[in-house]
């Protein structure tokens, strides 16, 4: 059983193909958004706005990004989509408990 | 509007901090370089111009928002409309309303008005990122101190 929401991820996948022009076959769960996909900084602030709009919350990326760079955690944790997907699902799950 | 310098906005006559709005004019030279081609013995500010104008307002707003310590970057622009056709000599207002807030990007409406009427219209994503250098920030600060915004 798939350890991520496959709604969630579907919704993602349709949302990063869209906006980074990527042909959608090619998102797998185990894609990572930056290595694999390809979608550089800029890119990712349009995925990131996408996103946020769709489930209403607001993706720490910055801080995301910070953890990666000072070593506190490994970009595949963030950003390869099975892992995004999570996230996006715990976020949701604190704006509803908030 | 100074076209050819890429500064559209010329002075800052609304910022409302609390909504997160901002109201800009922009007077279009009589006479640029940019009406050579756009177009010959019939010159109209280029629509992309008028996009660019709801952009820097927009933009104007976010240095406002942060004070300073990031700078916008256009990373987006959806559902833009051209409704009406802008003269040489014509005052225009600029106009950017937030939208939504995100790590590293703010979403922003944008309306441009042409004596009460919209000739523009569009849905403008801006990057926030920190400047790259402090002279650029200075920079930045030295056009909102000529344009009112501080």
């Amino acid at each position: 059983m798939a350890d991520y929401n496959q709604a969630t991820y579907d919704t993602v996948a349709d949302i990063i193909a869209e906006v980074s022009s990527i042909d959608r076959a090619t998102i797998s769960p185990e894609s990572h958004a930056i290595n694999d996909l390809g979608i550089d900084s800029l890119d990712f602030l349009d995925v990131t706005f996408a996103i946020d709009k769709k489930f209403g919350i607001k993706m720490p990326v910055e801080k995301w990004m910070e953890d990666v760079n000072e070593g506190r955690a490994k970009a595949e944790e963030f950003f390869v989509m099975r892992n995004l997907v999570r996230r996006i699902d715990e976020l949701v799950a604190q704006k509803a408990t908030a | 509007m100074r076209l050819e310098h890429f500064q559209l906005i010329d002075r800052v006559e609304r910022l409302d901090r609390a909504g997160k709005a901002i109201v800009c004019r922009c007077q279009v030279p009589a006479e640029s370089t940019v009406f050579d081609g756009h177009f010959p013995g019939h010159p109209l500010l280029p629509g992309t111009l008028m996009i660019e104008a709801m952009a820097q307002a927009s933009g104007l707003m976010v240095l406002a928002m942060f004070d300073f310590r990031r700078m916008p970057l256009l990373i987006g622009v959806d559902k833009a409309r051209v409704r009406g056709m802008v003269k040489p000599g014509a005052s225009l207002e600029a106009e950017g309303r937030l939208v939504q807030e995100g790590a590293g990007y703010v979403a922003a409406e944008g309306h441009l008005t042409l004596e009460g009427k919209r000739v523009a219209e569009a849905e403008i994503r801006l990057g926030t990122l920190p400047f790259p250098t402090e002279t650029l920030r200075e920079e930045a600060r030295k056009f909102a101190r000529a344009t009112g915004l501080i």
